[in-house]
């Protein structure tokens, strides 16, 4: 059996819906943060796929591009959920309707 | 051989992501995301993106989960979340939903669709769609600076700003409330 972009494209998906119904589905701040970075792994999976296939290498720079933004959102993400946290630690994402401005 | 690691590496992904998602605890939710990264790395390796294998366990694998389980001892919400416990009705029904939506969505614009890949974009325009094509028997990590420092340089640079942003700005939302008073010094704000 050949390894072909398909296959990884057809677990990219999986991975991205897991990421996205664990977004959806979980309360704690911390735990959708991380589903967001599971979204983000499956579309580099992709990424990384669709470059070898097209023999291009502008897929695998998107990759590096999408890694120092996802460090950046994970900084910022971070310390807003330790801002609201550290006032009550037992807050759920549905409290954090109490941003509103 | 790369199908048996593909498949290895496949189910560690997946099952690391379903550890995220299904585990109780926030610090095993942590370690599983730990497991999926390796597997993404190991799935790079094998499609000889080496560079982005080592950026993937250092930044990823080290920095992020890191600053995930940092995060978690420093607040102590490490306590268990009950999951039979839903607070908003019908919400994890409609994620799941949703979820499986988006999943029969991306399979079906993957197997339905027209020709894809390198003969689509030659069918379409007549030429390959590649802008930066692979050098074969070239270390993938002069490559890709090569193509990071001359065509996105610009981006490139737009990243560093976007990091001492992110950077100052989190210093900034986590800074302590109480040392406000010492560096403000206004005449009538400090009565109040």
């Amino acid at each position: 059996m050949e390894l072909t972009e398909t296959w990884y494209l057809v677990l990219s998906a999986l991975l991205f819906a897991i990421g996205l119904t664990g977004l959806l589905v979980r309360r704690n701040p911390l735990v959708m943060f991380m589903c967001v970075e599971l979204m983000l792994n499956a579309v580099n999976v992709s990424f990384v796929a669709f470059s070898g296939a097209l023999d291009d290498l502008a897929g695998q720079t998107a990759v590096f591009f999408v890694l120092v933004v996802a460090a950046a959102e994970v900084v910022v993400g971070l310390a807003i959920v330790v801002a609201v946290l550290r006032r009550s630690p037992s807050m759920t994402a549905d409290d954090l309707a109490s941003l509103r401005g | 051989m790369d199908v048996v690691v593909f498949l290895i590496a496949g189910a560690i992904v997946l099952g690391g992501g379903l550890g995220v998602v299904l585990s109780r605890n926030p610090v095993r939710a942590a370690l599983s995301l730990v497991a999926s990264f390796f597997g993404v790395a190991v799935l790079f390796v094998i499609q000889e993106a080496h560079f982005l294998a080592f950026v993937q366990v250092v930044v990823y694998g080290g920095a992020i989960v890191v600053l995930f389980l940092f995060v978690i001892m420093l607040l102590g919400v490490d306590t268990t979340e009950d999951l039979r416990l839903e607070p908003l009705a019908g919400q994890r029904f409609a994620g799941v939903i949703i979820g499986a939506m988006v999943l029969a969505l991306t399979l079906g614009g993957l197997f339905l669709s027209g020709p894809g890949g390198e003969d689509g974009a030659v069918a379409l325009t007549g030429q390959s769609a590649a802008t930066a094509p692979i050098v074969e028997d070239e270390p993938d990590v002069n490559q890709l600076s090569r193509d990071l420092f001359t065509r996105n340089v610009l981006a490139f640079e737009a990243t560093a700003l976007l990091l001492t942003i992110a950077t100052v700005g989190a210093v900034v939302l986590v800074r302590n409330r109480g040392a406000e008073d010492l560096v403000v010094d206004e005449p009538g704000t400090a009565a109040s």
